[in-house]
């Protein structure tokens, strides 16, 4: 049984009062026809570009949104109707929305209290919270006194006491400077894995999707394109989108007939360095080059493989072909590191072979 | 070569009094100190002066007499009356204020149709001139007319007129209504900035931890809020404090003075009767109370403050 | 409570039963929103609607204790509302009222806009100070100052004129608008004016360009708000001016429609709806911009 999963959701922002100037022909479809599911235990995380409705999905989840159409299950039950607080969910917002005015404790027991748990085991369980968070020395603060890092911590506590089915983790990683950022995601996970609570975790930041996630489902215009795990999302992208999102540079994608052919930049080698036999070769006129930390990137355009279109090839510290600027080099990709697509539609279609495999 | 120096004198030029941001500052400023200090400070402290002097509406000349009219007011049992009335008045109308300027609050913050036309009818009390709508007020307690005791003896309530404003008691009853009529709206949307204000990530968390409507409005919003309750209250306060309109439409003062406030019988007295300098006394009697509900408006505006 | 088991933990059963629950749950609070919503305005508006219909009556039917107040028990008559208009210097009220208005918010704008600026901009040690001695001012009540103040209206031989009010009604309404503005143009980035700067404007000009387009919004919202507590004043206005052709609505009416001890009632409620609907309605459209404005100006001062 899965803890939580949602059905056909449809979510549509034009019933509501404070939306009723915008035109009918106007309304925003947040979510369009999403069906996932999270297995006990798993961590899931929503990638996408902001506007893609990720944030939609946790909050219908969460129960703060009605779903338009479709159900959403959790513990293999309709919750749809239900609020918040009935639904055995905790949360932690982007800005972890802790209470301003109380002390750290009083924010870690906030859940208790409305659950009408006694005086002694409150006590207890937030300290048993504050003892796995290590915020101990912080209970008799008020949240202005933390850092950002502190802050998340007792943001995670007040989800922990709930003893929850599911965490929902909206971006909460967002409002750290970078530094602070690496170590938080770590801390993220370490704690995920000693409580072992399904977790749903938003966010538009590919390196947190790819370190965190069991699984990744990426979304866009309120669908979701693919999910899977981090290897298969990078290795195999359902469509053009997840393709180039996915990737930093993203996969190059060449216009060859009625399909896109698609590689990633660090499959794009000199020539000599690909092992022959298997592999497609094509000429990349270089344009300019970067060195970014040992590797370097070459921008240029292929021409023989398709249209000639502009590429970007990341080679590794290991290869030192000497490649300089305004000539034009092989370079060559391995036959099954290529990817195709429908030109039309975007979506994966049936690998060909492509005569000039040698 | 002959452009240059050009150049730098009219960069020069344009380099004066407009950029020079001291001289601005004071400059933007000094118009408003200017008026202000003519119009408010000069008069503040004519209005000292009055209350030592003879000055009457007949005989506008000047004679400084010292605190007699102070001891005379003080011997008058209708300033005590007065000074008894406006703390009634005062005290009574800001805590409806502030109950019902809440509830309005939470009323008009929710999301509902025809919301537009609702908050404009909330809206009238306040915007309409005081005056006014006093008047109207003075209608529907009319002793004989009043559709107020028409409905009560309709509904078996009472079987003969209350007549409202005939009464002690139920005369400074009806002047406590209908100030906190008025200006409840004021509170409701002073309040409403308030509630506005509060991130919707902290109800929304409120809400996943299982907080109900009544436990997120009593350790949420409300301590969130307070600093904005106490300036609504406050304000509520200083303008009943202050104000004369409603009992001056409304009663007159009467009966026999048990409706008469600070404000209203400094208008008798210096107006209607004349005597400039005991109205100005009257009125210095405001000052003090004032002040201090000031300061309290302004620590209340301090803790607005982002922590 | 039922809480502490979520429907992780639950039958499906019961879960039903709690969707079933919380449904009607959902009723009840949108019954309840509306049926709140519906007796605020009821409590506020309703002397409004019995006004406007007390403005319609007959004689017969008005001074009649047993009649229902609420409904026409004669037929509805427009005599009154026209005498209002022909046989009473109401719209004459009217008119002074408008024109007092209008320049009080022209005087406030041109010393509260530089005023806000300055203290809102041009940080000197003193702004806040000085802010604050602008917000205290707002606080001294015309109560405590119409005694002397008429004694100055006399000496500048401004009695029974409108210019009496024009002149002193700023000193209620610049306090109020400085505090406002200074809100409202705190939320204008700086950037936008230092790159006004950076493009050759003074900041001086910087200020007229740049910034005073931004605030627009603003300052319409302190115009509708000054005018509506210039039109509610009471207190100078009966204190400085009493020849009648001079009077303005708010105490016109209550003065002049009352010959002695005859009230013109259906007249006094018609010229009251009259009033108030506008200025409410006018306030109504500017409500957001002025709630924003109060809270920007009250956590920043």
């Amino acid at each position: 049984m899965n803890t939580v999963e949602v059905k056909g959701l449809v979510k549509t922002f034009d019933g509501h009062v404070r939306a009723r100037r915008r035109r009918r022909g106007d309304a925003v479809r947040a979510l369009d026809g999403v069906d996932l599911a999270a297995e006990p235990g798993e961590y899931l995380v929503l990638l996408g570009p902001s506007g893609c409705g990720k944030t939609t999905l946790l909050r219908t989840i969460a129960g703060l949104e009605q779903p338009t159409e479709g159900e959403v299950l959790i513990g293999g039950n309709v919750v749809n109707g239900l609020p918040p607080r009935v639904r055995q969910i905790a949360m932690v917002f982007q800005s972890y929305a802790l209470y301003p005015h109380k002390t750290v404790r009083d924010n870690i027991v906030f859940p208790l209290r409305a659950e009408r748990m006694d005086k002694a085991e409150r006590a207890e369980k937030a300290r048993w919270a504050a003892e796995l968070l290590e915020i101990e020395p912080l209970l008799r603060r008020k949240p202005r006194q933390l850092s950002g890092g502190e802050r998340q911590r007792v943001a995670l506590a007040r989800a922990l006491v709930r003893d929850p089915a599911v965490f929902l983790l909206d971006e909460p990683l967002s409002n750290l400077d970078a530094k602070m950022r690496a170590t938080a995601r770590d801390e993220l996970k370490r704690f995920q894995e000693r409580v072992g609570t399904t977790t749903i975790y938003v966010t538009h930041d590919q390196a947190e999707a790819m370190g965190l996630g069991d699984r990744i489902a990426v979304l866009e215009h309120g669908r979701v394109r693919q999910a899977g795990t981090p290897q298969e999302v990078y290795d195999d992208p359902a469509d053009t989108f997840v393709a180039t999102f996915i990737g930093s540079p993203p996969m190059n994608l060449v216009k060859r007939g009625d399909r896109l052919v698609g590689f990633r930049p660090e499959h794009l080698l000199p020539a000599e360095v690909v092992p022959a036999g298997r592999r497609v070769t094509m000429p990349l006129s270089v344009e300019r080059m970067e060195y970014l930390s040992g590797d370097r990137h070459v921008y240029g355009t292929v021409t023989g493989l398709g249209e000639d279109t502009r590429v970007i090839a990341r080679l590794p510290a290991t290869v030192v072909t000497p490649i300089a600027a305004g000539e034009t080099h092989a370079f060559a990709v391995e036959a099954e590191r290529l990817r195709f697509f429908d030109a039309a539609e975007g979506v994966r279609a049936e690998p060909e072979t492509i005569g000039g495999a040698r | 070569m002959t452009a240059a120096p050009a150049v730098r004198r009219r960069a020069r030029t344009r380099a004066g009094l407009a950029d020079r941001d001291g001289f601005l500052a004071w400059a933007l400023l000094l118009p408003s100190v200017v008026y202000i200090v003519a119009l408010v400070g000069v008069p503040f402290l004519l209005a000292v002066a009055f209350a030592f002097s003879d000055v009457t509406t007949g005989d506008p000349s000047f004679d400084f007499v010292g605190f007699r009219n102070f001891t005379e007011i003080f011997h008058d049992g209708v300033f005590w009356r007065a000074l008894v009335n406006t703390l009634v008045f005062t005290g009574a109308s800001m805590v409806l204020i502030v109950v019902f300027g809440k509830i309005l609050a939470n009323v008009l913050v929710a999301d509902f149709h025809g919301k537009w036309f609702v908050r404009f009818l909330v809206l009238l009390p306040w915007t309409t001139p005081v005056a006014l709508s006093t008047i109207s007020w003075l209608w529907f307690l009319d002793s004989i007319y009043s559709p107020v005791d028409w409905v009560l003896r309709h509904a078996g309530l009472i079987s003969g007129n209350v007549v409202w404003l005939g009464r002690p008691w139920t005369a400074m009853g009806s002047v406590v209504a209908v100030q906190a009529w008025r200006l409840t709206p004021l509170a409701a949307v002073i309040m409403m900035a308030g509630l506005v204000a509060i991130p919707r990530d902290i109800d929304e968390a409120a809400r996943i931890d299982g907080a109900g409507f009544w436990r997120r409005m009593f350790e949420v919003t409300i301590p969130l809020t307070l600093p904005v309750i106490a300036v609504a209250g406050l304000f509520g306060a200083i303008m009943t404090f202050t104000d004369m309109t409603v009992p001056y439409v409304l009663t007159r003062g009467g009966p026999t003075h048990s409706t008469d406030v600070l404000a209203s019988w400094a208008y008798f007295r210096g107006i209607e009767g004349g005597d400039v300098g005991q109205g100005a006394a009257i009125a210095l009697f405001l000052f003090p109370l004032l002040l201090a509900g000031a300061v309290a408006i302004l620590r209340a505006v301090r803790r607005l403050e982002p922590q | 409570m039922t809480a502490a088991a979520g429907p992780a933990r639950r039958g499906a059963r019961e879960v039903e039963r709690l969707r079933r629950h919380y449904a009607l749950r959902h009723v009840a609070a949108r019954c309840g929103v509306y049926g709140a919503a519906v007796l605020a305005a009821l409590v506020c508006a309703l002397p409004f609607l019995w006004s406007l219909v007390s403005a319609f009556k007959q004689n017969q039917d008005l001074y009649d204790p047993d009649s229902n107040p609420f409904f026409f028990n004669k037929p509805a008559t427009p005599d009154h509302v026209t005498f209002l208009f022909t046989d009473t210097p109401f719209l004459t009220f009217v008119a002074n009222t408008l024109i007092v208005g209008a320049l009080v918010v022209v005087i406030t704008l041109l010393l509260a806009l530089p005023a806000a600026y300055s203290l809102a901009r041009l940080d000197r040690p003193w702004g806040t100070p000085m802010g604050i001695g602008i917000f205290m001012v707002y606080l001294v009540p015309p109560s405590l100052l119409f005694l002397s103040l008429t004694r100055v209206v006399v000496w500048l031989h401004l009695e029974d004129s409108l210019w009496s009010m024009i002149v002193v009604y700023p000193t209620i309404t610049v306090p109020v608008s400085v505090w406002l503005l200074i809100g409202f143009l705190r939320a204008v980035p700086k950037d936008v004016e230092e790159q006004a700067m950076v493009d050759g404007y003074s900041r001086l000009g910087a200020f007229l360009r740049a910034v005073l387009p931004l605030v627009f919004p603003g300052i319409v919202a302190v115009v509708v708000f000054s005018f509506t507590l210039t039109a509610s004043e009471f207190v100078y206005a009966l204190a400085f001016v009493s020849a009648s052709p001079q009077m303005v609505v708010s105490t016109g009416v209550p003065t002049q429609l009352v010959r002695g001890d005859v009230f013109f009632w259906q007249s006094l409620q018609a010229a009251t709806v009259i009033t108030a609907v506008p200025i409410a309605f006018l306030f109504n459209l500017f409500l957001d911009r002025f709630v924003t404005g109060f809270t920007m100006g009250a956590v920043k001062t």
